[in-house]
């Protein structure tokens, strides 16, 4: 070993090459990176212009305003064949919200059902649980949604010989008929009853809870929420003589006519989104559920509390930390998922817009432009709200 | 949720209560759990009639009432056979070459069955842990086996007449598409995970952008981006292949996921490891090559096995671009009139269930293995 130069000490450091300091090296990286970024993109730009001369397409969002001219078969606001593209648009964007929207609904409700149940010590209804969520998550879900279109949907009876139920409820090859609820005059009075009992009932919660952090005495707030809720409505309705109807539907002739005729389009894509995210959604529950430690139910037990107010007051509040985020990422696979309404020609955006206009009009690039901009600003939006709340759940934590 | 605790604290003594008459004995497990409390007796019973009314119907439907021999419709309809009709085995009979291979000239089978033997034996030695040479045999499945496979499969070299993709279908379709996803989804997520991570505010700013913009949309649009965007994107006179549009798109999309599996192995690597490497004077990319990732990789196998299973059942959506795999291919056979019975569909569906079901399931049971197998490794205390 050679013994170390003795070092002067106010010496300056040794010249270093410019190709070797660091901060030049990842400035030159970088913006070598960034123009051969801008070089495809301009390269793509050039391309994209030339192949457009070649198919004699006019770029640009004009054709939002031309006449589609064909129809879609269901829609939440009024539409018809004369409407621009630029309507249809919209009516597709509407028909994703609301399969979307029912099916987090029902997606949720089974998914905690099917969670919990996985969790039950019930040991036979802990295994169905189980098979019911290996068989979901491991078919694929358009494979799921053409079965229950296909061959469940499909191999209904027509609508004479329809499967009722009590009556009221039909099913058929031409879809799901509900009874339709009819507002008559004075049905105002019963929806300002309704909100009046729903707001008095939180009032009472709030209530309560504050006189057992005085006193310690529970106050039970579940039946007097009930009667302000359902007998109050029920109470006015009666007052003003039911001005409420409900509209059955009724077969005349070779269809039904009257109630709410829901699509078997619809009907299998809705069945399939929630039958397959509700598994996931399960698995997630189970997870929070475990997520939180034993020692809790555990005090709680000590404590006195009935295994259901610990479930309540312990347990799911601590789960709940665990369970939203990738709830709320599961919400929005529902919604991403939806697109795949055009297999069974369900007219969600991504069917009538990136399908039958795209078709139309050739446009690709703005129209799936525009579609992937729809779902990728769903997807910042939601995970902007998550990045929120687990800010506000960090800060809760402490 | 809740986060108003009572303040209230009881001040007598709670009276003891006896000990449990049914938790004593030494039977006491058993029968809680067969019988449990009343309310577990009703789900015990719902439960049972739930089996009952999905599994016998089940059973009966593929096994006992179902047609086994047979060449034509005729043989499945209740008339001729005298019974209750279940399953048609001999549809899939004979359509199984169709739901295999699509249209893949018959004489020229045996090439699809040679890639998949060599597939198996590469991959198989790879995802057991105990096999012998790793590092040749990732070498081998990972660049030599996609180079042979595609020659195989697609020809053109001495000896074998190329064959057009359009002409491939079924399984093969889905096999070609799961397992070009993630092969080449790998390097690209590989390097997504690194500009995520790096510290040069451009490299990750653009890749954030590229992960967050497929992860954000629907591979449904994906696809149609790579089927009728991308080829506007490109010189007038490239022509790409149907096939090789779909394979893009879905490498872009399983490779934004990727970055997400990789960056969660990156970030179970201490600290220690990268300073190690550095003080040891490795520059960034033989600290990253060395000694970063080949840990971080092990720890994202499940992770990747995951993804796999994503990628094969999300392969079906390609039968939206009138690409036809398994699911394609079965859908174009329910229209085929000569096998029109009320039975069919609910046949084909089994079928093609059983297919997807038993290959998620089993790689979904591997992942879970290999999980636990590498948890004791991240706990181990450093000695």
């Amino acid at each position: 070993m050679k013994p170390a130069p003795a070092l002067a000490p106010d010496s300056a450091p040794p010249p270093v090459a410019l190709r070797n300091n660091p901060k030049f090296r990842a400035l030159a990286w970088q913006l070598g990176l960034l123009a051969l970024v801008l070089w495809f993109g301009w390269q793509f730009a050039l391309n994209a212009r030339a192949n457009m001369q070649a198919q004699q397409i006019t770029g640009g969002f004009g054709f939002l305003a031309s006449t589609a001219g064909f129809g879609v078969n269901q829609s939440l606001i009024s539409y018809s064949e004369s409407d621009s593209y630029g309507r249809v648009f919209l009516v597709g964007l509407l028909n994703t919200l609301l399969v979307a929207v029912i099916g987090i609904v029902l997606a949720t409700i089974i998914g905690f059902l099917i969670g919990i149940a996985r969790l039950s010590s019930n040991w036979l209804l802990a295994r169905l649980a189980g098979g019911y969520v290996e068989l979901t998550r491991n078919l694929p879900l358009l494979f799921q949604i053409l079965f229950w279109y296909l061959a469940v949907l499909g191999t209904l009876p027509g609508p004479r010989q329809s499967i009722s139920v009590w009556g009221v409820i039909y099913l058929n090859n031409r879809g799901l008929l509900l009874p339709a609820p009819v507002a008559g005059s004075g049905a105002g009075y019963a929806a300002a009853a309704f909100a009046f009992g729903a707001a008095a009932s939180i009032a009472l919660r709030y209530w309560a809870a504050q006189r057992q952090m005085r006193t310690g005495r529970a106050v039970p707030v579940l039946w007097s929420s009930v009667a302000l809720i359902v007998v109050l409505p029920v109470v006015v309705l009666w007052v003003t003589g039911f001005p409420i109807g409900i509209e059955t539907p009724e077969l005349r002739g070779f269809n039904f006519v009257g109630g709410i005729r829901l699509l078997p389009e619809f009907v299998a894509l809705l069945l399939a989104l929630s039958l397959y995210t509700a598994a996931f959604i399960a698995e997630i529950v189970r997870a929070g559920i475990l997520a939180v430690p034993r020692g809790q139910s555990e005090a709680a037990a000590a404590l006195g509390l009935r295994r259901g107010l610990t479930l309540r007051l312990i347990i799911l509040p601590q789960a709940l930390r665990v369970i939203v985020p990738p709830l709320t990422s599961q919400y929005l696979n529902l919604t991403k998922n939806s697109s795949l309404a055009i297999a069974v020609g369900y007219p969600d955006l991504f069917a009538v817009f990136a399908g039958t206009v795209l078709n139309q009009t050739g446009q690709a690039i703005e129209i799936i432009g525009m579609t992937m901009a729809v779902y990728l600003s769903l997807s910042l939006f939601t995970s902007g709200l998550m990045n929120w709340y687990n800010a506000r759940i960090g800060a809760a934590r402490g | 949720m809740a986060a108003v605790l009572p303040s209230y604290v009881r001040r007598s003594l709670a009276e003891p209560e006896p000990p449990p008459a049914a938790g004593q004995g030494s039977f006491a497990p058993t029968r809680a759990r067969l019988r449990g409390r009343p309310a577990s007796v009703v789900l015990t019973v719902i439960s049972a009639v739930i089996i009952a009314l999905v599994v016998w119907p089940a059973i009966r439907f593929l096994l006992i009432d179902a047609v086994w021999d047979g060449t034509s419709r005729a043989d499945c309809l209740r008339e001729t056979v005298g019974r209750e009709v279940g399953a048609c085995w001999p549809f899939i009979k004979a359509k199984l070459p169709q739901l295999m291979y699509g249209f893949y000239p018959e004489s020229e089978r045996w090439r699809v069955d040679l890639t998949y033997a060599l597939g198996v034996a590469l991959l198989v030695p790879l995802l057991l842990p105990r096999a012998p040479y790793k590092g040749l045999n990732a070498i081998a499945f990972f660049g030599v086996f996609p180079v042979a496979g595609f020659f195989l499969l697609a020809g053109g070299v001495p000896g074998l007449p190329p064959v057009e993709t359009r002409l491939w279908g079924g399984l093969l379709i889905t096999l070609v598409i799961s397992f070009t996803g993630i092969i080449f989804s790998l390097p690209l997520g590989i390097m997504l995970t690194l500009g995520r991570r790096s510290g040069l505010p451009i490299v990750r700013a653009l890749s954030v952008a590229f992960i967050e913009i497929w992860r954000g949309v629907p591979l449904i649009t994906v696809l149609f981006f790579a089927t009728y965007m991308l080829p506007f994107f490109l010189p007038v006179s490239w022509k790409i292949d149907g096939l090789l549009r779909v394979l893009i798109g879905v490498v872009l999309f399983a490779g934004a996921y990727m970055a997400e599996v990789v960056r969660g192995g990156l970030q179970a690597i201490p600290r220690g490891q990268f300073e190690g490497a550095m003080a040891l004077g490795l520059g960034y990319w033989r600290m990253m090559g060395l000694v970063v990732l080949p840990q971080a990789l092990r720890l994202v196998i499940p992770g990747i096995v995951n993804s796999f299973i994503s990628l094969f059942k999300d392969t079906s959506l390609v039968l939206i671009v009138a690409i036809f795999d398994l699911l394609g291919q079965l859908r174009a056979a329910f229209s085929d009139p000569a096998w029109a019975t009320p039975s069919t569909l609910f046949t084909g569906f089994a079928f093609a269930g059983i297919i997807y079901f038993l290959a998620n399931f089993g790689m979904s049971r591997y992942a879970l293995s290999m999980e636990r197998r590498l948890r004791p490794r991240e706990t181990r205390s450093p000695d």
